[in-house]
């Protein structure tokens, strides 16, 4: 009898620590996936940029200094921690800022159809990269919690599940809304 | 509550709506049975029926509510600002899959979306909303029906029309079946199959009401849900609100080719507004104003 008891309380923690471990899984690859779409994005607006320049360079001649910038933020993507990467994005997206702002000025470019389209796809890329690094840093956020939370973060010291980091640069996030069902 | 409980109780609405469905085939095909006078016929043809209209409602479904309501698919580079939003926002969402955007050519200020799940799932939006809501308020929509499609409810939806419109194709056949007179021998018929008959009668002219009543409740409570998730992919409570405004202040609603069996679809009810409180019960959607003080106050 104590026997039979023994085992119905091993089997219970033995699927206990299987489905904590799968749920702990399940949020790290929620995360991974996540940081995938940012990189694809990161990825898009990379190969854009060129095209872009080459489109504004005629019109703008007087601005060197500005395309300069972009092409510097640009190759600096490349390599470095996720730190490093969020800083250099951040970049580039006040760079094209200003390009587009300094556009303004030059009505022939602001006519080229080409222009037009680069600058549509450009800030569709740039919203898209806002959007995943919100998704990334929300899953971020909930992976996190669950290493935390009791009993999950004894098992997640166990079998090593580590805290990963939040794409951030400085404080210009959207902030979150107050949300209540 | 969050997202993946509101999925999970959809989980547990699509199971309801299944027995349900169950239960009034089964029912309809006693009745059927009894006027023929033969159970089993009756239940077996109301089974067979149900599964053939189901499978082709459930898989085809979605494809004709895009065809009724007349809809295109959007390319770039002439809706490419649409593209791109719907794809930002599925991304926000963290969807398996981009929904394929569709494009109404309609003056009305309307959307809705539409599918099985996130991987077979599509957006619609009409002309009108493209001219007329600035980027803003057009993601505040989207998002609103990105919600829909994460959450489950575009399966919620679709089956609870499936099952009306099963509903309403059994209950008319009954009708159809007493006036067209007595199937089977009278000699067949008890005093008790008379009842059950009566019964019947009442059932079938009922159950279309009742199953539209049920595809109401669903879709009102839906709305405030979405509007909700919406803001959270967004994080820009104020563009869906200062949408639903403009869209409140449309003096003209009507998208042509909604009619009964679309309506709980879209974003606002897509019928000019009347008075009342039956039509409240009636509407497929909640108060506008309602939804735009809840979404001013997040």
């Amino acid at each position: 009898m104590v026997a039979t008891w023994i085992l119905v309380v091993i089997v219970a923690v033995v699927l206990l620590v299987i489905y904590i471990y799968n749920s702990l899984i399940r949020l790290r690859m929620r995360v991974k996936n996540a940081w995938s779409q940012i990189d694809v994005q990161l990825k898009r607006r990379y190969d854009l940029i060129p095209n872009l320049i080459s489109a504004v360079k005629g019109y703008m001649k007087h601005e060197k200094g500005v395309l300069e910038e972009v092409t510097k933020a640009r190759t600096s993507l490349i390599s470095g921690s996720m730190k490093d990467k969020a800083k250099a994005s951040n970049q580039i997206t006040d760079a094209l800022k200003s390009i587009f702002a300094v556009a303004e000025n030059y009505p022939q470019l602001k006519a080229n159809e080409n222009f037009k389209q680069l600058q549509e796809e450009l800030s569709g890329t740039e919203s898209k990269i806002a959007y995943a690094r919100q998704f990334y840093n929300d899953s971020v956020m909930s992976y996190n919690e669950s290493l935390q939370v009791f009993p999950k973060n004894l098992f997640a010291k166990l079998f090593s599940f580590k805290a990963e980091e939040f794409f951030k640069a400085d404080g210009k996030e959207r902030g979150n809304v107050k949300v209540e069902f | 509550m969050g997202i993946y409980d509101e999925i999970a109780s959809n989980q547990r609405r699509t199971y309801l709506l299944l027995f349900f469905f169950f239960v009034l085939v089964t029912v309809l095909g006693v009745v059927i049975g009894a006027m023929y006078g033969s159970t089993y016929f009756g239940v077996g043809f109301a089974i067979f029926i149900g599964i053939i209209y189901f499978l082709f409602s459930y898989y085809a479904g979605a494809n004709a509510v895009l065809t009724m309501t007349g809809a295109h698919e959007a390319t770039k580079p002439k809706y490419t600002h649409l593209i791109n939003t719907v794809e930002g926002l599925s991304i926000a969402a963290g969807l398996p899959k981009v929904p394929a955007v569709y494009v109404i050519e309609d003056s009305a200020l309307n959307a809705f979306a539409t599918g099985r799940d996130p991987q077979h799932a599509s957006v619609a939006v009409t002309t009108g909303l493209l001219e007329r809501l600035n980027k803003l308020e057009l993601e505040g929509v989207l998002a609103h029906e990105i919600s829909h499609i994460k959450n489950f409810d575009i399966r919620v939806m679709l089956l609870a029309s499936v099952m009306v419109g099963l509903t309403v194709l059994l209950s008319d056949f009954l009708l159809r079946s007493f006036l067209w007179g007595s199937h089977g021998n009278d000699r067949e018929k008890g005093s008790g199959t008379a009842i059950l008959i009566v019964v019947g009668l009442a059932l079938a002219i009922l159950s279309p009401l009742i199953g539209e009543l049920m595809k109401l409740a669903v879709s009102r409570k839906r709305e405030f849900l979405a509007d909700a998730s919406g803001a959270m992919l967004t994080r820009y409570p104020k563009g869906l609100a200062d949408a639903l405004r403009k869209i409140k202040e449309d003096p003209d609603p009507l998208v042509d080719k909604a009619n009964r069996a679309t309506a709980h679809l879209f974003i606002s009810t897509p019928f000019r507004k009347t008075k009342g409180t039956f039509t409240n019960l009636f509407s497929t959607h909640p108060d506008i104003n309602e939804r735009i003080k809840k979404l001013e106050a997040m």
